[in-house]
């Protein structure tokens, strides 16, 4: 079976999960115990750290760990827009963040927040233009996801973040979950207050996000309870999990440089032989400038993508329709909606998405796969 | 802004008559320390400073290390440009180009040093000024109070321009006044105290009495993690004495003497002190004390203490108030360890009311009546733990489990 839902979730590195288990054999106690094997426990915790701080050349104590992508998410949204509500009211994100993100921002406007969903163009992208002119006397944060974890368009961060100097005001979250460890993140040079990773997705254990709050930076934290994490994040550390994550992030971001451009040769190879397939067409750009090298998101307009899903499993390999996260609603892709598709276009999304284990033959056999697959459904397409 | 060189400027030491030599030398030899880590750098002597060529390496990062030599009373990055006038003036705006903020006022100040260069020194004021003048709408000359000076110096092997003088750290030379330890606690005040005297040129080692199990590894590691940074300024490894100090404060503790406890203790760690200076070849011991802050450090108690020992007490901060302590602190960059909340031993089994005013004899007898104090004053040294620390070496947090889990 060829897996090819990176970025619902990826394979774990052999490494990563030899320390997991190893680590929550020996260091089971509370790191927050004074007595010594809490101490050892906590110093796991501070290495790990270090090294985050290490790989993205910012302070150690600026990372804080959380139970994953979501609530990291979470986190510096309600944490940022709570916390500075008597700077203002209004709140800046865009139509096709993440769920986490974008439930996020419907729940503070209940508590009455004013929020601007900022549209995409048709390639799935944000024109930090918009973004200026959205920008009130009211905003205190704008939040804007790195790599759009449904077509993959990378979103201009560094434009944004530029733009954002002149605000010192608004704060700046970035929603990184897909590109860390796939494209270089630059948190200082881009003027980023607040920036979320998960660790399963760049081959670490689930149950770990990483959050980086600036120095200083205060949140209202959304759990109530102990002063771990700076006091942001109440709960016991998993402490095997934050080892393990800490090591895959190094291996992934070790491993980007040399794999950024094998993957977009993938991306190329599987897209030049997809498209020979009319009824698929290709969402998002073929310009790799502005997509991640990992994913490739294709419409099957007439077919229920659950359908191609299915049948694909069937022929031997495992592709998924939208955002994990979403996709057991029928409805159709509120991104692609965004990018200006119609119903029956943003309801037949296939997602493929594929890591560094995957070869060139691996990548023809499901080019071979997709074309068997419309073929067999081609008979049954819904009638327009 | 890319520079070719810098120069740097030495003080005191140059007063030093006969031992200019000597001081100029250990200067170079500290400040080429300091920036090893940068390999591109050559360095040329001249009569009281050096000039240091970049040869492309970054001079933000160097004048970052640079800036905590100790000894350097100023140093200033440089543009060299063949000894021609146009190079010159087009040098001369770049500099100006390149500042925060445009000036005020400024002016040229033109030396030559390299007689066949055509232009005398008034000639070059006035050449060089006018190029800038035309340049900057609203830039007027002063030559009193100008508040940017753009130098223009002029040798055979080419022209100095440069517009910035950044202040060092002053001093002497690390290690140029001698030896001297350290009494380090791991709170805001002995690290400063620290700093200071290795800026006038005293080699440390730093003593350091721990207490387990009344006091934490933690309080431990966070005066590991100081003496790194202190290391960090020496330019060289520091040596750290972990004096277990258990078994003499718990008998302190059973004299009954509740409020000369710290009096007793303080003297106790100063003998320590003292042998430990005599094994290491140190002249003298330095504390971070400073004037009425605690009651062991009222004029009295500094008295009855302080003859516990024989060699010179060094005490930086004796003058200073809290704030101004806690604002070198920072500066140092050991204020935010030295906030972190362990214990030290100094502030376990602390009596209600400490003696501001303790009795010399009445001191004096108490110790006599442990007449095995002595013995464990012995056994303190010999239990000694040595360390040597760098600021590369990992802290213990960095070096946790093992390497292959990271």
């Amino acid at each position: 079976m060829l897996y090819f839902d990176h970025c619902a979730s990826t394979p774990p590195y052999d490494e990563v999960v030899d320390t997991l288990a190893q680590v929550m054999k020996i260091h089971y106690a509370n790191p927050s115990s004074i007595h010594r094997a809490g101490a050892e426990a906590d110093k796991l915790i501070t290495r790990s750290r270090a090294l985050l701080g290490e790989q993205f050349g910012v302070k150690p104590e600026e990372w804080l760990f959380t139970s994953g992508g979501t609530e990291s998410n979470n986190l510096a949204v309600k944490g940022a827009a709570r916390q500075f509500r008597s700077r203002g009211n209004h709140l800046i994100t865009t139509q096709i963040e993440h769920a986490s993100v974008n439930d996020a921002f419907r729940q503070l406007e209940l508590e009455g927040f004013q929020v601007t969903y900022l549209p995409v163009s048709s390639t799935g992208h944000v024109d930090p233009e918009q973004l200026r002119a959205a920008i009130t006397d009211d905003t205190i944060l704008v939040s804007i996801m790195h790599v759009n974890n449904e077509v993959g368009s990378i979103q201009p961060i560094d434009k944004i973040g530029k733009l954002l100097e002149a605000y010192p005001r608004v704060l700046f979250h970035v929603d990184a979950v897909q590109s860390i460890g796939k494209l270089p993140v630059k948190i200082k040079e881009w003027g980023i207050d607040l920036l979320s990773g998960s660790a399963h997705k760049l081959r670490g254990p689930k149950g770990i996000g990483y959050l980086y709050v600036r120095e200083s930076l205060q949140l209202q934290p959304l759990l109530s309870g102990g002063s771990q994490e700076r006091g942001l994040r109440a709960g016991t550390q998993n402490v095997p999990g934050i080892v393990a994550s800490a090591k895959a992030l190094r291996m992934s971001i070790q491993a980007e440089e040399q794999n950024r451009e094998r993957l977009y040769a993938l991306r190329g190879r599987l897209i030049e032989q997809a498209e020979q397939i009319p009824e698929l067409k290709l969402n998002g750009s073929h310009d790799q400038a502005v997509m991640a090298p990992h994913i490739v998101h294709f419409s099957y307009a007439a077919m229920k993508p659950e359908v191609i899903v299915h049948m694909l499993e069937e022929l031997g390999a495992i592709v998924s329709t939208k955002s994990a996260c979403s996709s057991k609603d029928n409805k159709p892709s509120r991104v692609l909606l965004a990018m200006g598709a119609n119903r029956e276009h943003a309801a037949g999304g296939i997602r493929i998405s594929f890591g560094d284990e995957h070869t060139e033959q691996d990548i023809d056999k499901l080019a071979v796969m997709l074309g068997e697959a419309v073929a067999k459904l081609k008979p049954l397409e819904r009638s327009k | 802004m890319i520079y070719d060189k810098v120069i740097v400027r030495y003080g005191e030491l140059v007063m030093k008559g006969r031992n200019r030599n000597q001081f100029e030398k250990r200067m170079l030899q500290q400040t080429k320390l300091a920036l090893r880590g940068f390999e591109s750098l050559t360095y040329a002597k001249s009569f009281g400073r050096l000039t240091i060529s970049l040869n492309g390496a970054p001079f933000e990062a160097i004048s970052e290390r640079l800036k905590d030599v100790f000894g350097i009373v100023s140093f200033s990055p440089v543009i060299l440009v063949d000894n021609e006038l146009e190079k010159i003036q087009a040098a001369a705006l770049q500099l100006m180009n390149g500042l925060e903020q445009t000036p005020a006022t400024f002016k040229v100040s033109a030396k030559r040093a390299w007689k066949p260069f055509v232009h005398s020194s008034q000639e070059m004021n006035h050449l060089v000024g006018s190029h800038v003048l035309r340049a900057f709408a609203d830039l007027k000359v002063d030559v009193r109070k100008p508040e940017v000076e753009l130098r223009v110096d002029t040798y055979e092997e080419g022209t100095f321009v440069y517009n910035k003088v950044i202040a060092g750290a002053g001093g002497f030379p690390f290690g140029s006044n001698g030896k001297a330890m350290l009494l380090l606690s791991g709170g805001i005040d002995s690290p400063v105290a620290g700093w200071m005297a290795m800026r006038k040129g005293l080699k440390l080692e730093a003593v350091h009495f721990h207490s387990y199990p009344f006091t934490s590894d933690k309080a431990k590691e966070k005066v590991i993690d100081l003496a790194r940074r202190l290391s960090y300024y020496a330019g060289a490894p520091l040596k750290l004495h972990l004096v277990p100090f258990t078994e003499i404060q718990t008998r302190l503790v059973q004299a009954r003497q509740d409020s000369l406890m710290i009096t007793m203790m303080r003297r106790a760690m100063l003998r320590i002190t003292e042998q430990l200076a005599e094994r290491n070849e140190a002249g003298g011991i330095v504390t971070g004390e400073s004037l009425g802050q605690v009651a062991s450090q009222t004029l009295s108690s500094m008295n009855v203490i302080g003859r516990a020992t024989v060699l010179p007490l060094l005490k930086p901060l004796l003058m200073m108030d809290k704030q101004e302590i806690i604002n070198e602190a920072v500066k140092i960059g050991t204020f935010e360890t030295s906030i972190l909340p362990y214990e030290d031993c100094c502030t376990l089994f602390l009596p209600k009311s400490p003696s501001t005013n303790p009795n010399l004899n009445v001191v004096e007898r108490a110790e006599k009546n442990i007449p095995e104090l002595e013995q464990m004053l012995l056994t303190a040294v010999e239990g000694t733990e040595v360390l040597e620390l760098t600021p590369e070496a990992q802290a213990s947090a960095e070096k946790a489990g093992e390497d292959e889990w990271f």
